[in-house]
């Protein structure tokens, strides 16, 4: 469905060249649900609109849905759906007239796109929102809304930027039931960016993580997480000199009475580090292990927090 | 062409059903025109001939300036909204989104004309309706310009939007005052009146008044017909190229 090579995409900044995204090599096979990762600034927006045909490439090439960003961009527009960060119905028009000229857009005779738009209002719980503004919607109505748009002309892959941000938990998990249901009926290809950490986990079965314009890392989570951050126990001791030598005999970090190490499998590495403590007379408070998350894998990788919302230049 | 036609159709009729389900809005855009139309309009009474018949086409080019201009703010919102990229994303020909969306803007306009026409004439208003129906098209033309000129200003400002902001007011009320809308450059100085021939929108009001007045065989219809062309050429060909380029 995407096969992307050496995709680079530079802005001019006051004179000087800004590279957002450095050669990216991507291939998504048909009826994938790949999340696309990574934090702000890292490029990821940059490439959506690229695949998109929003964005001419700098150099490289990506054919989308069996065409050619550059130089068939019609063809590709055809077959994608884009649902984009912002809201995509305009503030001055009716729910269902914004549906019916989308579907105008991808060439519908006005009654097949009058079906179709019904038809979407039925599949996203948008009926009774029909002859509303969107700027009378809630958050997770107009996200159900842009989704709607997205599909009007039943895309084979449909793009989501940011799908699920800034809504409350409850739409959140709304929209993702809406997201995943489309991929079982329809089998839809699903390429969407996010920055919650747990969705990308829970949800896709192939992460690709992204930073500061190259793909970093490319897997399922599971692989990803055993790959690249293993488990994690924590000890807490009783003095910080029994940390330290705790963490000498695990092989891991004490910081103040708190130890932490990185094993493959905690739950069965727990006991024994235990016993061997307590043979070195130490005495453990506390001990806990955890499953690693892509956090821990991003960590892993660039030695920062995906949380951090400041990325170094 | 088909598709071009048919898009052009729906962007059309995406913009024009806002208007068609809240016609009032049409008239409170009016009203500075109107405002315009009936405090000068009294005030100049006798001093410029009958008044309504200098100032009626006067006030429908100020329409063709501040409508069009307004076209572009609603654009603006669209691009800084998500909406635009939306359609952006969609087949839709690029062209046809610069030329259904000043269709409708045209539409709007002679609407509006049509209904000050109407207003002025129990004034004491004039009516050639063959100069007046020219004069209408010359308007068209002009708005044409005009539109797209300032949809070209709405894209170069997004997504911040200030530039479109400080363009569109700094450059709003020098065009009408040096263009003799509002009061007759006859009276200026030499200097005023050399930046009136300088401004494209003096032979249009020019060209509107010898038209109103039912004067078709006047130059100045001529060099009207001129401005308004060259403008909306130049209007079109940087908005489609904005347009195409992405936005």
């Amino acid at each position: 469905m995407i096969h992307a090579r050496g995709l680079t995409r530079e802005f001019k900044v006051k004179k000087e060249t800004v590279t957002a995204v450095a050669g990216i090599d991507l291939d998504v096979e048909a009826g994938q649900l790949v999340a696309f990762l990574g934090p702000n600034g890292a490029g990821k927006s940059t490439t959506l609109r690229m695949l998109t045909t929003l964005l001419p490439p700098t150099s490289g090439t990506a054919t989308v849905a069996g065409h050619d960003v550059a130089s068939h961009p019609a063809a590709v527009r055809l077959r994608i759906g884009y649902v984009g960060q912002k809201n995509s119905a305009g503030e001055n028009f009716l729910v269902r007239d914004e549906l019916v000229t989308q579907g105008r857009c991808y060439g519908l005779s006005i009654r097949d796109a009058a079906a179709r738009a019904d038809e979407l209002l039925d599949l996203l719980d948008l009926r009774p929102l029909a002859r509303r503004k969107p700027g009378t919607l809630s958050g997770g109505q107009r996200r159900r809304l842009d989704i709607a748009l997205g599909l009007i002309h039943r895309p084979g892959l449909l793009f989501l930027d940011e799908p699920s941000t800034g809504l409350d938990p409850k739409s959140r998990a709304d929209i993702w039931q809406h997201i995943l249901r489309l991929r079982e009926t329809f089998g839809t290809t699903l390429f969407l960016t996010t920055h919650y950490l747990e969705e990308a986990d829970n949800m896709a079965e192939r992460v690709v993580i992204i930073d500061g314009g190259r793909i970093i890392a490319d897997g399922t989570a599971e692989r990803l997480k055993n790959d690249l951050a293993g488990d994690h126990i924590t000890i807490t001791t009783s003095t910080e000199r029994e940390a330290r030598t705790a963490a000498r005999i695990g092989d891991g970090t004490a910081t103040g009475t708190t130890v932490r190490l990185q094993v493959p499998n905690a739950a069965a590495a727990l006991p024994d580090y235990l016993r061997t403590l307590d043979g070195a007379g130490i005495k453990v408070t506390t001990a806990e292990t955890a499953r690693p998350t892509l956090d821990d894998v991003f960590l892993a990788l660039t030695g920062r927090s995906l949380t951090d919302d400041d990325i170094p230049a | 062409m088909t598709t071009f036609l048919r898009d052009t159709t729906t962007v059309f009729s995406r913009e024009v059903k806002p208007s068609l389900r809240e016609p009032v809005g049409l008239l409170f855009e009016m009203g500075q025109p109107l405002l315009f139309l009936f405090l000068f309009g009294s005030l100049l009474d006798g001093t410029v001939g009958s008044s309504w018949q200098w100032f009626v086409p006067g006030i429908l080019v100020m329409m063709c300036l501040t409508g069009p201009l307004a076209a572009g703010y609603t654009l603006l919102v669209e691009l800084i909204g998500g909406s635009m990229e939306r359609m952006m994303v969609t087949p839709l020909n690029r062209t046809a989104m610069l030329v259904g969306r000043t269709m409708k803007e045209m539409i709007v306009l002679l609407v509006q004309a049509v209904l000050i026409i109407l207003l002025a004439l129990p004034l004491g208003f004039e009516l050639h309706p063959v100069g007046v129906l020219t004069g209408l098209v010359q308007l068209v033309i002009f708005g044409v310009g005009l539109g797209s000129l300032s949809f070209v200003l709405a894209i170069k400002s997004a997504p911040g939007g200030t530039l479109f902001y400080i363009v569109s007011q700094s450059i709003m009320f020098p065009l009408l005052l040096c263009s003799g809308v509002l009061l007759p450059l006859d009276a200026a100085p030499a200097w005023l009146q050399t930046i009136g021939y300088a401004n494209p929108v003096t032979y249009v009001v020019d060209a509107q008044r010898a038209l109103f007045a039912g004067d078709l065989a006047n130059l100045s219809v001529l060099y009207g017909t001129a401005a308004a062309c060259a403008v909306a050429a130049v209007g079109l060909y940087l908005g489609n190229r904005a347009m195409r380029r992405g936005v």
